[in-house]
């Protein structure tokens, strides 16, 4: 909980109070995906898990499978490549942004070895230069920025080949 | 047949982009006075006296900022009188609440109330917090992010084109120049659109929807009642709901399942086989232009990827086989949460032919669409009938 002030409203005998609600939370990353936040951090390695009865890998991993339902545990490893699926391009700044400035390229890329896409930004790349279908590449920050979050992967930039 | 239940009053305020002169209760009063009035019917009393039993509400906690937002409004909407419960999400899910504690035997008339002062809160990191947060959220994602997402993948997947979409955004800012009550009625080009700041490539401007304030109010009851209070009850004849699953990347966002599956139900319970020709007018949730198009795919209203071309041949208008969004949609500003049931408080006003200027001559059955979350993860889906 922050400050309180008052304001009238122009105009007006009524007043409107800011509040702002400041909640702390924590957030448990759960059985496996803390071992996919453990292995972005040491290892720079994107981690599925593979429904063996559906034939399906997930990225990130989660414990169900959302076909069978059945309890998943085996993790395996998928490119840091992969296919550019969709994308968006954000020119107007949001409160909740990870990064400065604008445009803010958000993407969804289908990872080689994973049957999901995997959502976020892409970076290096000029929003006019962006194609569904290109190739991109897991771009890591340094192992001293890295810690265990899904921010460990700075963006995704296109393949060069 | 099972018994039937009929909406038998409604009321809605004016939406507007900032109501800061009146609180969420008294907003929710505006609305709340009225459908009491209209039907006729007070808060049973201990002694069994009286009518209302039970109120059913929705409205959304961080909208509202305050844990459990239905007791702000509450010595408003009266669940201070009655059974009270709140619903999350969409609107039109406190209306399939309501119709469920009809159904179940224990009340004959519940009152439902929804609000949302969107001009309180910062719809960015309202809806931020929806996500995932150790995989979605620390990534700033929203929902208009997300929806620029679905969006690309739509145009690409089926060849939808920005032009079409904001065909979707003329026409119903346009049927909202006829709607008294709509927020932000426009007489706009495709060109007008398409000129309009790119705010989250590829959604413009005008493919958006005005942050907007209101309520809505709605009284429901058993057939019998229905019928002696109102000569024009509405008959609620399907209703479903069904979810998406949430990370993002899991779905194709040029499909629409939960949708599907929620329309497949509902249509089953109504008896609608042929849902384009049998529905008169359909409200669907058009928070962004291009989701009128992507969901009437999901609603089976046309195949996949056809929507586009309707909007082009104009059958979507008022005049045409199959107008949708008369009450100039969710585009010419209603607030998130309430959007629902705006749906259903435009198709009960064509229903009973007091659509004025819009009305739909000889509508008979209506379809409402109602959904919440990131690129619809939520879909609710209604059927209505005059007969």
């Amino acid at each position: 909980m922050t400050e309180r002030t008052v304001e009238i409203l122009e105009d007006s005998d009524r007043f409107v109070f800011p509040w702002q609600l400041a909640i702390p939370n924590t957030y448990p990353a759960g059985v496996v995906g803390s071992k996919f936040l453990i292995e972005l951090r040491d290892n720079k390695k994107i981690k599925g898990i593979k429904c063996p009865e559906c034939n399906q890998v997930y990225v990130p991993p989660r414990s169900t499978c959302k076909y069978c339902f059945g309890e998943l545990s085996e993790l395996v490893d998928v490119s840091d490549k992969g296919t550019l699926v969709t994308y968006a391009v954000s020119y107007e700044p949001t409160p909740v942004q990870p990064v400065e400035g604008t445009p803010v390229i958000y993407g969804i890329v289908k990872l080689d070895g994973a049957d999901t896409g995997f959502v976020h930004m892409l970076g290096e790349v000029d929003p006019k230069q962006l194609e569904i279908g290109m190739r991109v590449k897991a771009v890591f920050k340094t192992k001293k920025k890295r810690v265990a979050s899904i921010l460990d992967i700075k963006y995704f930039k296109p393949l060069k080949i | 047949m099972a018994e039937r239940v009929g909406i038998v009053a409604v009321a809605q305020t004016k939406y507007q982009p900032n109501r800061d002169e009146v609180n969420a209760g008294e907003l929710v009063w505006e609305t709340i006075e009225p459908v009491m009035k209209e039907a006729g019917v007070r808060f049973t009393n201990d002694d069994g006296d009286g009518d209302i039993e039970s109120i059913v509400t929705c409205s959304q906690d961080f909208w509202d900022g305050m844990t459990i937002s239905s007791m702000g409004v509450m010595s408003f909407t009266g669940g201070h009188h009655a059974t009270e419960d709140k619903i999350a999400e969409d609107s039109l899910n406190a209306l399939f609440a309501a119709y469920a504690q009809i159904l179940s035997g224990h009340f004959d008339m519940v009152l439902v109330s929804t609000h949302t002062k969107e001009s309180m809160g910062d719809r960015s990191i309202i809806e931020s917090a929806a996500f995932d947060p150790v995989m979605m959220r620390p990534l700033g994602l929203d929902f208009f992010i997300a929806a620029a997402l679905q969006a690309r993948r739509y145009m690409d997947k089926y060849g939808v084109t920005a032009e079409q979409f904001a065909k979707v955004a003329v026409k119903n800012r346009g049927n909202g120049m006829k709607n008294p009550v709509a927020q932000e009625p426009m007489n706009i080009t495709v060109e007008d659109v398409l000129k309009s700041k790119m705010l989250v490539d590829p959604i413009h401007q005008l493919d958006t929807k005005p942050i907007s304030d209101g309520s809505i109010a709605m009284i429901l009851a058993r057939e019998e009642k229905a019928k002696k209070l109102t000569n024009k009850p509405i008959w609620i004849t399907g209703v479903s709901n069904c979810y998406e699953t949430h990370y993002l990347g899991d779905r194709d966002l040029a499909e629409c399942d939960a949708l599907v599956t929620a329309a497949r139900r509902a249509y089953k319970m109504a008896g609608i086989t042929l849902p384009a020709k049998e529905i008169d007018i359909a409200e669907i949730a058009d928070e962004y232009s291009y989701q009128e198009l992507l969901w009437m795919e999901g609603l089976g209203l046309c195949g996949r990827g056809e929507a586009g071309r309707l909007i082009d041949a104009g059958v979507t208008q008022i005049g045409g086989k199959l107008p949708v969004n008369t009450s100039g949609g969710m585009l010419s500003g209603n607030p998130n949460v309430v959007a629902g049931m705006a749906r259903v408080a435009e198709s009960v006003l064509q229903l009973r032919g007091e659509a004025g200027e819009r009305q739909v001559p000889g509508a008979s059955v209506a379809l409402a669409h109602g959904t919440t979350g990131a690129c619809g993860a939520h879909q609710c889906v209604m059927t209505l009938s005059n007969k």
